[in-house]
C-alpha cells in the first residue's frame, strides 16, 4: 500500500460518499453552508484518523465475535471528545450541526473503515487511510455546500467568510459569505431537504460517468498499445 | 397533555418526517427499499426498536446518567443500550415469535447502525420530553419512517423499469426520486402549528 495510491483511493476511486456510498445522512443534512460542511468534514476526519489508529493498535487482541461492540465503544469515545471540544471552543458549529455530531457514532464510514481496513493493516497505513478517507469526505461535503449555497442563495462561503470589513475568515460562524448574485434570484428549494437528495444524486451520477469514461479511455489506450506491439512484432 | 401528544405525533409522522426532512435513517432507507415487502418488514422492525429504545434510554438517562451527573456519557451509553437492545429483541423474537423473527430476518441487526434510532433518543433528551412524550415520539417517528420507506419502495419498483441515463444507475436515480418524494412531503410543512 503506497501513500499515493491511498490518496487517490480516498479522494476519487474509493471515495466514501460517491463510490462506497456510505455515510450519506449527514452529507445531505448539514451541507447548507460552507461553515457547516467544513466543520463536519474536519470533525469526521479527526475522529476517523484517531479511531483507525487505535483500532489498528488493538487489532490483534480483539476477539472476533465482539469486535463490532469494541469498535463502537472506541468510536463513541472519540465522538464524545470531539463533541465536547466543539461545544467548548466552537459553540456556533456545535449548535448548527446539532444532533449530527453525536450521530457520527453510527456513521457507516468509520465503522466501515474499521471493519474493512484497520482490522488487517499496520498503524501507519491506517493513519494515512483515516486522513485520506476523511479528506475525500470533506471534499464531497464542500462541493455539496458550494453547489447548494450558490444555486440556492447566490452566496459563497456562508458562515466562514466575511467581506464586509475586508476579506477575513470567521471561525465563529458569523460571516455572511460573498454574495455572488441577489438572493432572490436563487432557487431557495436547494437549501431545503429536496436539494440535499437532488444534489447528492446528481453528484454520484457525475462521478459514475467520469469513472466509466476514464475506464473506457484506459481500456482504449491499452488496446492501442497492444495493437502497436503486435504491429512491431509483425514488422 | 393530549394536545402535546397529537402535536408530537403529527410532527414526527408528516411535518418533520425523519427521512424527508431530518435525513435520519437514510442508509437503510436507500438500502432496503427495493421491494415493498422488505421495506414493510424493515419499517416494522424500526417502529418496534425506536419505541423500545426511547422508553429504555429515557429511564437510563433520567435515573442513572442525570442522577449521577454523567451526562457526558450519553452518546456512549445510548449506543450500547441500543446495540444490546437489538441483540436482546433478536433473541426474544427467535425464541417466542419465530414467524416475526423470520419475517424481519437480517434487518434486525442492521437497526443498530440506523441513525434514526440513536437520533430519536438524542432528540428526546434535547427536546426535554417526559417519559410519555419520549415514547410517543419514538413510536410515531418509527411510523413516519415506515410510511416513508413503503411509499418510496413503491416508487422505486416503477423507477426500475424507467428509461434514464446510464450514469444514473443505482443510488443516483434513487436519490433523485427520493428528492421528488421529499418535495411532496414538503407540502405537509403547511400543517405545522405556528409557535
Amino acid at each position: 500500500m503506497n501513500p499515493k495510491k491511498q490518496f487517490t483511493e480516498g479522494l476519487i476511486t474509493n471515495n466514501p460518499v460517491l463510490v462506497q456510498q456510505i455515510g450519506m445522512c449527514a452529507t445531505m443534512a448539514i451541507t447548507t453552508t460552507l461553515f457547516n460542511g467544513v466543520g463536519m468534514g474536519l470533525s469526521v476526519l479527526i475522529i476517523l484518523t484517531c479511531c483507525n489508529v487505535v483500532i489498528s493498535l488493538i487489532r490483534k487482541i480483539i476477539p472476533g465475535e465482539i469486535r463490532l461492540a469494541i469498535f463502537v465503544v472506541v468510536i463513541a469515545t472519540f465522538v464524545t471528545i470531539v463533541d465536547l471540544l466543539l461545544q467548548a471552543y466552537v459553540p456556533a458549529l456545535s449548535e448548527a450541526l446539532g444532533v449530527f455530531i453525536p450521530l457520527i457514532v453510527v456513521n457507516c464510514i468509520i465503522i466501515g473503515r474499521a471493519e474493512a481496513f484497520c482490522q488487517k493493516m499496520p498503524v501507519g497505513a491506517c493513519f494515512l487511510d483515516g486522513i485520506f478517507q476523511g479528506f475525500g469526505y470533506t471534499v464531497v461535503l464542500i462541493i455539496m455546500c458550494v453547489v447548494r449555497e450558490l444555486l440556492g442563495a447566490g452566496r459563497f462561503g456562508g458562515g466562514l467568510i466575511d467581506v464586509s470589513n475586508g476579506f477575513r475568515f470567521t471561525l465563529d460562524g458569523t460571516g455572511a459569505g460573498i454574495q455572488i448574485f441577489p438572493e432572490s434570484y436563487g432557487a431557495s428549494i436547494l437549501s431545503l431537504p429536496f436539494g440535499g437528495f437532488l444534489t447528492l444524486g446528481v453528484l454520484i451520477a457525475v462521478m459514475q460517468y467520469a469513472l466509466k469514461k476514464s475506464e473506457l479511455k484506459k481500456a482504449a489506450l491499452a488496446e492501442q498499445a497492444k495493437a502497436e506491439e503486435e504491429k512491431e512484432e509483425d514488422e | 397533555m393530549l394536545s402535546s401528544i397529537i402535536e408530537i405525533s403529527l410532527g414526527a409522522i408528516l411535518i418533520n418526517n425523519f427521512i424527508f426532512s431530518q435525513f435520519l435513517g437514510c442508509c437503510p432507507f436507500l438500502g432496503c427499499s427495493n421491494k415493498v415487502d422488505t421495506a414493510f418488514g424493515m419499517g416494522l422492525a424500526v417502529v418496534f426498536v425506536m419505541g423500545l429504545a426511547s422508553a429504555i434510554c429515557w429511564v437510563i438517562n433520567e435515573y442513572i446518567l442525570v442522577a449521577l451527573g454523567l451526562e457526558f456519557l450519553q452518546t456512549l451509553a445510548f449506543i450500547l443500550v441500543i446495540a444490546a437492545l437489538v441483540q436482546f429483541v433478536e433473541m426474544f423474537l427467535k425464541k417466542s415469535v419465530p414467524s416475526l423473527y423470520s419475517a424481519l430476518g437480517i434487518y434486525l441487526p442492521l437497526i443498530t447502525t440506523n441513525c434514526a434510532v440513536l437520533g430519536v433518543v438524542l432528540l428526546n433528551v434535547q427536546n426535554k420530553y417526559n417519559f410519555i412524550e419520549s415514547l410517543v415520539y419514538g413510536i410515531t417517528g418509527g411510523i413516519g419512517f415506515l410510511l416513508a420507506i413503503v411509499l418510496f419502495a413503491s416508487v422505486r419498483e416503477r423507477v426500475e423499469f424507467a428509461d434514464y441515463p446510464e450514469c444514473f444507475h443505482g443510488f443516483a436515480i434513487c436519490l433523485v426520486s427520493a428528492a421528488l418524494v421529499a418535495l411532496a412531503f414538503m407540502g405537509f410543512s403547511g400543517m405545522a402549528i405556528p409557535v
